[in-house]
């Protein structure tokens, strides 16, 4: 029982030669947020999609409810953890259904088409990210914010119990970042799903996950409460710039100097 | 998303329009056979005629529909391949390394036999050097194999030039015709078809994690497809349906690249339809065009490859302008 849903082991996560993260060991259980803050390069996204399973570690290893994700057949990780990439380009039409449609793949058998149900499954993805409507468009039609949107209801149409977001809020609007990380927090709270995000927002972070992890991106790495770590001391050595924290009703605002 | 029944209908509907371009392949040419001779000469009974559709009309009605479904399958695996909706059968040298075989064989006047044997070998070693070169540093992504296969393919181009250059006169028609793309030159009409059935039965089980490949190689993979090992599947069927076609017919331009569009404009882009409807309409239209090379100035014939690009033109520029933005 209380298996985490993910486990890094004594990870480590090389680029060419350079080592981004060394030894780090994390464990993210049901209901659990994590966000992961660093500056641009430091090796967020690496190590996003290395624990997703995308990418072979350089040593240690990352399980999947207690599985060496290196040794799982890629459609039982996708019933595990769902990912979300930053890039989505499309060469080919397609409409938002049928994109949505896409994250009920490891569901479906080689030879079966989805059901009505999937259907279903995926409408109601997609009014929950406010996509209702849309269904029939062709995605080279949406806008950044719409597409990212869809991509986060493909997600959502996979239902796995673990969710890693490389950038969720990314072309979104002020109204949209806060609906996706609502319901992202709700997801966690209510259906026990734990999420890791990649996150550009102290402050965000701060109000939405449970425990931050910083990388400094040579190797180096920190782990803690959200209250803990996430400070003006620790943020201001993290992105090198220096900040100031503002306390307001319980939330915490980190301001440029 | 097309529903399964929606697709059996469209496939219905196309299985219908292949029957038709055979039954219009059978009957027309320099020498006309009734409906009704054809129906006999079908079914085994002596009859007007029949000597003429069973010896030559139907093995060449096979043959060039087998290719056009080759061709049309190749080009739509590897417009997933690369993610490029501008790829080709072609794109990746198989063409050029078959053409060279091919010149190599006219020129030292092999016979018929040794030409396919050389255009297979040909378009195999082009195959091996792109993936080879490709895969090099184990990264192989679609831009180098992309480049790759360009690169080998402009290699290619200037060998067949250069041997087009120093062949006898009388050598020089059946050259061109072969690189144009001929029917008349095709030897048995078998290999093909079998190539097209053996493709086609192995490509459809993965046609949905094709769909994801389309939408790039990390998505499919988290979305749990073992993208690795589809991908190297992918390039060996679409290549080798590539050198059975062009063994068989030389390399007839267009159909691999046009078939696949017209069908995506048609009904979408999912590859359970868009494979099987690719085959039937790619087929139906060599068969057609080939009926047509044989007749338009009978008794001389045209090579296809001509004519496919003469219809598909027109028709694909006529669809691109009437899609909805």
């Amino acid at each position: 029982m209380n298996q985490p849903l993910i486990e890094a082991r004594q990870l480590r996560v090389t680029i060419g030669d350079k080592a981004i993260i060394d030894r780090l060991n994390l464990g993210v259980a049901s209901g659990e947020r994590l966000a992961i803050l660093g500056r641009n390069g430091a090796g967020k996204s690496t190590l996003l999609s290395t624990l997703a399973g995308l990418r072979k570690p350089a040593s240690g290893a990352v399980l999947l409810e207690g599985e060496d994700a290196a040794l799982l057949h890629p459609r039982q990780a996708a019933l595990r953890r769902a990912w979300l990439g930053q890039f989505q380009n499309d060469p080919f039409g397609s409409t938002v259904l049928e994109t949505a449609l896409t994250g009920r793949h490891p569901h479906l058998g080689r030879w079966d088409w989805e059901s009505t149900r999937d259907a279903e499954l995926a409408r109601g993805a997609l009014r929950a990210v406010g996509l209702a409507g849309m269904e029939e468009r062709q995605i080279h039609t949406l806008s950044g914010g719409e597409r990212q949107r869809l991509a986060i209801a493909t997600l959502l149409t996979q239902a796995a119990p673990l969710y890693l977001l490389d950038e969720p809020l990314s072309h979104l609007d002020l109204n949209h970042q806060m609906a996706v990380l609502e319901l992202f927090a709700g997801t966690a709270r209510d259906c026990g799903a734990g999420v890791i995000m990649v996150l550009h927002d102290p402050a965000l972070a701060h109000r939405f996950c449970d425990r931050a992890l910083l990388v400094y991106g040579d190797g180096q790495t920190r782990l803690g409460p959200v209250d803990d770590i996430l400070t003006a001391a620790t943020l201001s050595e993290l992105y090198g710039y220096g900040l100031r924290q503002i306390e307001d009703r319980g939330h915490r605002c980190f301001i440029p100097e | 998303m097309p529903t399964r029944r929606r697709a059996i209908l469209i496939l219905s509907a196309l299985c219908l329009l292949a029957v038709g371009s055979f039954m219009l392949a059978l009957t027309v040419g320099s020498f006309k056979v009734a409906y009704a001779d054809v129906f006999a000469a079908l079914l085994g009974r002596e009859g007007g005629g029949g000597d003429v559709v069973l010896q030559l009309r139907l093995p060449r009605a096979i043959a060039g529909f087998a290719c056009g479904g080759l061709l049309a399958l190749a080009g739509a695996l590897m417009q997933v391949l690369l993610r490029n909706p501008l790829a080709d059968p072609y794109v990746l040298g198989i063409s050029g390394g078959a053409g060279v075989g091919a010149m190599f064989a006219i020129l030292i006047g092999l016979p018929v036999l040794g030409i396919d044997g050389l255009a297979f070998a040909g378009a195999l070693g082009a195959m091996f050097i792109v993936f080879g070169l490709a895969h090099g540093d184990g990264s192989w992504t679609q831009t180098r194999l992309l480049l790759t296969g360009v690169i080998v393919a402009a290699g290619c181009g200037a060998l067949v030039a250069l041997m087009l250059a120093i062949a006898e006169e009388h050598k020089l028609r059946g050259m061109l015709f072969w690189l144009m793309g001929d029917l008349g030159q095709s030897s048995q009409w078998w290999p093909p078809l079998a190539a097209l059935v053996v493709a086609l039965t192995l490509a459809m089980p993965f046609a949905r994690e094709l769909n994801l490949l389309s939408r790039g190689m990390m998505q499919a993979q988290a979305l749990g497809v073992a993208v690795d090992r589809l991908r190297y599947a992918i390039y060996l069927l679409a290549s080798l349906a590539t050198a059975a076609s062009v063994t068989t017919a030389g390399s007839i331009g267009f159909v691999g690249l046009v078939v696949p569009h017209l069908v995506r404009l048609a009904t979408g882009n999912d590859q359970r339809l868009l494979l099987p409807a690719s085959v039937l309409a790619g087929g139906s239209l060599l068969v057609l065009a080939d009926t047509l090379a044989r007749t338009l100035i009978a008794p001389q014939q045209l090579p296809v490859g001509v004519l496919t690009a003469l219809i598909g033109v027109p028709v694909f520029l006529f669809l691109l302008s009437r899609q909805p933005k």
